[in-house]
């Protein structure tokens, strides 16, 4: 394919001659495609990029068309998403792809975000696509949240019930925030209309160019790999990288058997378990939105769940939201929070090792007890494990400015 | 440089430098201008304040150590009989209390009280939690399973296990941090609560 496409770039047809004096066609496509040099070392990690993508775009199609039957009412809400569910033509495929899709994005964007920790990808040149990259993360979960109060069962109602409230936590300004938030002195109608709104026009454009500049600025500076070395630093004659291989057809290649065994996966959970156990859609918003009665065991979403675990830990309503603020915007400042040189895991210290072990595993425990009752027990481990959070981004910037590293290698091995 | 520039050598740079600023500023200040209209809109509707009438409750039914919700303003409002018992209780858990005197708590003038009612018998409360707004339980048994023996009756929140006295007043180390809100009302009779108006401005809402 890429010497097909080398030749038909020496002698254009007039076609695309024709296009590139008024588009800048072979170009973009060479730039962000064909003769993007990406490092011929990248692992399994490196799947979850171009996973994202592909979630994207499922979350985008069938959100299109869920909007084709579904009513934003206080009356039609509930009703309507389950008149997709069992009257409309493929209703119910198409929204368990959205709501299984969602889950899908935030087991792949945490697999993606862990790479990034794992190999350094944060690091210079590339803390802008980590910061577009939290940002996005940040807009995610906003649209996450949104999308979930629009079925309008139970769970819907309570848990953006909380998550508004959270708002109102902040000194001063904190009350009319929420009131301006909702719309109105409850959630009601006027709320689920305006996150209808949020949820299906306003961020997913956002998203959208966000991506767009999150590509770019990595195709700007080029892709880390598992080595965490430069490929840029040695070229041939012709300034191709030593060790980067074309993206397409290399890499497309490989990102498409990526996608296969993803979509094995994903095909698996859509059908035979599409409420992910209680896990993806939780069985009070089979219910419809009751204002007068609270669930009896409220709990967000699995991939909001670590969060959530932070903000009961502590017995303070405006420093628990604070605290659980913090835990996402800390991992903003990562570029610069590590202050040791070497990117890949494989050459670092076993301070950082030891530390990463236990922010991963911190995170876990804690989106495990985000899920479970807030009994004393549990409440204590929370706190435990928001501690040992937290700790991992005060100790980095000490351990890793003068951590024993091992020597990097020249080229990627 | 484009030619444009190079031919016009007596080009003011510096003049044309303070008319783009100057542009600038005055395009920010009619784009901040135009930011009103679309935050404002964000704010509760007409219709939204409008629908905070007042509600009336009838408690005619209402039994010793009962509680009856009502909906007021989309909130649940709870009216609660208490016995002579449960009143008994209520000041001997003043020093386990967070705001026993409810001095940081929103409640009218008129029950700023010990038992925060009007009549001592009823207590009238929005039951929407301070923490983080889920509705509390009631839990009106001394000693109630799920909240643990120590329980005197009173009110638990499932969602972070914020915990009220039979007055509404939370307790110490749990996240609420206020007691739960009396609205304003009044008896219209003897078995009949208006919600949502005070006593003083009869016939105004």
């Amino acid at each position: 394919m890429s010497n097909q496409l080398n030749d038909s770039q020496a002698n254009k047809s007039a076609l695309l001659g024709w296009f590139d004096a008024r588009f800048p066609v072979t170009d973009t496509w060479n730039k962000h495609v064909g003769e993007y040099y990406a490092p011929k070392n990248f692992n399994f990690w490196y799947f979850f990029g171009s996973l994202a993508l592909l979630v994207f775009v499922n979350q985008i199609l069938t959100g299109i068309w869920l909007t084709m039957s579904y009513t934003p009412t206080n009356a039609g809400a509930f009703a309507s998403v389950e008149y997709i569910m069992r009257d409309v033509e493929w209703g119910w495929l198409l929204r368990y792809l959205h709501s299984t899709g969602a889950s899908a994005f935030f087991v792949v964007i945490y697999l993606h975000m862990m790479r990034g920790l794992l190999y350094g990808s944060y690091k210079e040149p590339r803390e802008l696509i980590w910061i577009i990259g939290m940002v996005l993360f940040l807009l995610l979960m906003a649209e996450a949240f949104m999308g979930y109060l629009l079925p309008w069962g139970q769970m819907s109602f309570w848990g953006a019930q909380v998550i508004i409230s959270l708002f109102g936590a902040i000194p001063v300004i904190g009350p009319d925030l929420a009131l301006w938030i909702r719309g109105d002195f409850v959630i009601s109608e006027v709320t689920l209309n305006r996150f209808f709104a949020l949820h299906v026009i306003a961020l997913p454009l956002i998203l959208v160019i966000l991506v767009f500049m999150h590509l770019v600025a990595l195709h700007h500076v080029g892709s880390n790999n598992p080595d965490g070395v430069e490929i840029k630093k040695l070229k041939d004659n012709k300034g191709i990288p030593l060790d980067g291989i074309r993206f397409h057809p290399y890499y497309s290649v490989k990102d498409a058997m990526g996608t296969v065994f993803f979509l094995v996966l994903f095909a698996l959970v859509l059908f035979y378990a599409p409420e992910g156990g209680g896990y993806f859609i939780e069985a009070p918003n089979f219910e419809p939105a009751n204002p007068l009665k609270t669930p009896d065991h409220i709990a967000p979403v699995w991939y909001f769940t670590p969060f959530y675990a932070i903000l009961r830990a502590i017995p303070d309503k405006f420093l628990g939201v604070l605290a659980m603020g913090g835990a996402i915007a800390v991992l903003f400042a990562m570029p610069w929070l590590d202050r040791c040189k070497v990117k890949s895991i494989r050459y670092r210290g076993t301070s950082f090792k030891v530390l990463l072990t236990i922010l991963v595993v911190s995170f876990v425990v804690l989106g495990y007890l985000g899920t479970m009752p807030a009994t004393p027990l549990y409440t204590k481990l929370s706190q435990i494990f928001t501690a040992l959070y937290f700790m991992f981004f005060l100790v980095l910037p000490f351990t890793s400015a003068n951590e024993k590293t091992k020597p990097v290698p020249e080229r990627v091995t | 440089m484009s030619t444009e520039d190079q031919n016009n050598t007596d080009v003011n740079l510096q003049r044309r430098k303070i008319l783009t600023g100057a542009t600038g500023v005055v395009g920010a200040v009619g784009a901040t201008f135009m930011a009103v209209p679309f935050v404002s809109s964000w704010l509760p509707s007409e219709k939204a304040k409008a629908a905070g009438a007042p509600v009336n409750a009838d408690i005619s039914q209402l039994q010793p150590g009962q509680l009856l919700t009502v909906a007021w303003r989309g909130k649940p409002v709870w009216v609660v009989r208490r016995t002579p018992d449960m009143l008994k209780i209520l000041p001997t858990l003043d020093s386990g209390l967070r705001d026993p005197g409810s001095e940081n708590s929103a409640q009218p003038d008129y029950c700023k009280n010990a038992t925060r009612s009007i009549k001592e018998e009823y207590l009238v409360v929005v039951g929407v939690c301070t923490h983080l707004g889920c509705a509390p339980l009631f839990r009106p048994a001394v000693g109630s399973p799920d909240v643990g023996p120590e329980w005197k009756g009173g009110f638990f929140c499932p969602c972070h296990g914020s915990k009220f006295d039979l007055a509404g007043r939370v307790f110490q180390s749990v996240p609420a941090p206020i007691n739960l809100e009396i609205p304003a009302y009044r008896f219209l009779s003897e078995n009949l609560v208006r919600i949502g108006e005070d006593p003083k401005q009869e016939g105004v809402v």
